[in-house]
């Protein structure tokens, strides 16, 4: 059994993103593991892009540091390799398409495994062009994890239907960042999700307070945080570790 | 989905929040393209308010001091809002209208698009908002103007590098936030598909009309018609019509900035590798971990790290052939054409110039090119003053 699906069993999940390389590969280390003895379910672990579409300014500045601070592919699987000698919960990739294009589709997956990668998240590669790297993924056992939105609509079946690991549920229009409110019928998507797959479904964008995420965990299997967990390293730099347990803490007993 | 790609370049790379989008786009454009009343309404904006036909102008003096094939110049600098833009701009804010869209939005970089964007959207009543780098903002400061008194919105990008391609992240990440009344004006032939097509399809009047005026002028086709390459939209427009006529080479024209040589350039098919970014596979400037390279030229409109995705097929299946320029071959040209035949062209369409002064002589009299002089230079000529080192500021 894949450790993605052992996670989820007969559990709701609390998965923080933290941004390799922000401010550096130890701390990012260091970081991971207060996520994980504070109750983190699963971990996001994003490999920094130039160019993210998909964030908005918080996860935009920490890629833009950690590149500056010379963060590379090959320094983030040694970071993945020496974290998984420690930790037996699920690690997935949040990255976009062109590092794992550049690195070659093969190679990457293979490196995945063998590092201990379970799942990859990559926000433009949608569903549509998921073939340019499934049968890679599918060798050497790494989820792919779609994304669902709330314009896909009638192409909810089909990715849902398709889906594997999990699926993210896109709770807002926009990009990735702190939102007050969540306006999306979220109740209607994961019913529509729920209809044609088991596979769990949890929700991201915009999540920060543990009433949001106690609220969203009642309807889904999960509860994704990029943004803020960001922030508090934004704020605390390298002593962020104690910060990060208390709020991945508090996140965690609200779900 | 087969017809999303030029060989093996192009597809749809780009967020779920925009897929619906782009997919009702297609359903849309291949609606209307076929559409009358859209096609004439077009037609007369194109007409009647863009000043379509752009003239074919034979460059009598520039011809007989390069010694060889005759040179035509394609004006499309003669144009409403001084450039190719407007081609793309009128076609794509209708079919916004038509799809019921309240808004749009578009990136620019030298504020060409941005400004023939802006003028279009006050023409059919769109909200309009531009997004531009901050660094641009500043080497462009009265096309950001421009845009204003357009009334539009404009936004002065300040992530990343703060140039092009940070002005297209933004877009793009506007555009998720919005697109359930907005369309994004993509002003080259790059992005998602459709886009490339849609931008093609839309400039390529610029050939159609030049096939039409060449042969009435010559008797048959030109030797090779040329234009500068960024994302590539006048370059796709100046070669659509003749690409299936064998005989006539296509040469596309890279920024090759302070040299191929440097890290200064942006030559995404010289120095470039096939990657994956704003929604397309294509050529790009890059480094060895697959993060987009920051690139130069000076010239604002060439000064993107990527090519749009049938540039990247004429390229690889060997029709059309692309060539890099310096700042300095472009800024000489630049002065060349203004002191020959008395045009001011855009720095952009320089490079083009520039690549014909050395290939030029070495073709038959008997022979012709064509250049795209894709925009008119008024907008530059603050920063090639700066460059010959004259203090000059707008």
């Amino acid at each position: 059994m894949n450790r993605i699906e052992t996670a989820f069993k007969n559990n709701k999940l609390f998965i923080p993103f933290i941004t390799a390389g922000y401010p550096n590969l130890k701390k990012t280390e260091d970081f991971i593991y207060q996520m994980v003895s504070a109750g983190a379910g699963l971990i996001e672990i994003g490999i920094p892009f130039s160019d993210p579409v998909a964030e908005g300014p918080v996860i935009q500045e920490s890629s833009q540091k950690a590149l500056g601070a010379g963060t590379t592919l090959e320094g983030i699987f040694n970071l993945v390799e020496n974290v998984r000698k420690k930790v037996s919960i699920p690690l997935v990739f949040m990255t976009y398409i062109n590092p794992v294009f550049k690195y070659g589709y093969d190679n990457f997956f293979k490196k995945c495994a063998s590092v201990g990668i379970d799942g990859i998240i990559i926000p433009d590669l949608p569903f549509d062009e998921k073939g340019e790297i499934a049968p890679f993924a599918k060798k050497y056992d790494i989820k792919i994890i779609s994304l669902i939105a709330p314009t896909s609509e009638e192409r909810i079946a089909s990715i849902a239907k398709d889906g594997e690991g999990f699926l993210y549920i896109v709770s807002s229009m926009g990009v990735t960042g702190v939102r007050t409110e969540i306006k999306t019928d979220l109740q209607s998507i994961l019913s529509s999700v729920k209809k044609v797959t088991s596979v769990p479904a949890c929700v991201g964008f915009g999540i920060h307070s543990p009433e949001q995420a106690k609220k969203i965990s009642q309807i889904s299997d999960g509860v994704i945080v990029g943004s803020a967990i960001i922030k508090i390293i934004r704020q605390y730099g390298e002593t962020a570790d104690k910060h990060i347990y208390d709020y991945v803490k508090t996140m965690k007993s609200s779900i | 989905m087969n017809n999303t790609r030029f060989g093996i370049f192009g597809g749809q790379y780009i967020p779920e929040t925009l897929m619906n989008e782009i997919k009702t786009l297609e359903k849309k454009y291949e609606y209307y393209k076929n559409n009358k009343e859209f096609c004439d309404e077009l037609n007369i904006l194109l007409k009647n308010y863009a000043g379509r036909p752009s003239l074919l102008y034979y460059a009598k003096k520039m011809t007989k001091d390069l010694g060889g094939a005759k040179i035509y110049l394609k004006r499309e600098d003669l144009n409403h809002t001084g450039s190719h833009k407007i081609n793309n701009v009128l076609g794509q804010i209708l079919l916004a209208k038509k799809m019921g869209k309240k808004r749009v939005i578009a990136e620019t970089g030298a504020g060409q698009h941005g400004v023939a964007t802006a003028t279009a959207a006050a023409l059919l009543g769109l909200e309009c908002e531009i997004f531009m780098g901050e660094e641009d903002t500043k080497r462009q400061a009265l096309n950001v103007y421009r845009m204003k008194l357009l009334g539009a919105k404009v936004n002065a990008v300040k992530s990343g590098t703060r140039v092009l391609k940070d002005a297209v992240n933004e877009a793009l990440r506007e555009w998720t936030n919005s697109v359930n009344t907005t369309h994004y004006v993509f002003g080259s032939v790059m992005g998602p598909h459709p886009f490339p097509t849609i931008v093609r399809d839309f400039q390529s009047v610029i050939s159609k009309e030049a096939k039409e005026q060449i042969l009435e002028y010559e008797g048959k086709l030109p030797y090779a018609v040329v234009a500068c390459v960024g994302g590539g939209s006048n370059a796709m427009g100046m070669f659509y019509n003749f690409i299936n006529d064998k005989n006539v080479r296509l040469i596309g024209c890279e920024a090759a900035g302070k040299g191929l040589d440097t890290d200064k350039h942006a030559a995404s098919i010289a120095k470039g590798e096939i990657g994956i970014f704003h929604g397309m596979k294509s050529y790009f400037c890059q480094n060895k971990d697959g993060q987009i390279a920051e690139v130069y030229s000076i010239s604002a409109g060439l000064d993107y790290p990527g090519i749009g995705p049938e540039h990247a097929y004429l390229h690889d299946t060997g029709r059309a052939d692309y060539v890099s320029i310096t700042d300095e071959e472009a800024v000489s040209a630049f002065e060349y054409l203004a002191r020959t035949e008395g045009i001011i062209c855009a720095i952009e369409s320089a490079h083009a110039v520039a690549y014909v002064r050395k290939f030029a002589p070495k073709i038959s009299k008997d022979e012709s090119i064509i250049i795209c002089l894709s925009g008119r230079g008024d907008k530059d000529v603050a920063a090639i003053a700066r460059y010959r080192g004259e203090k000059i500021y707008e």
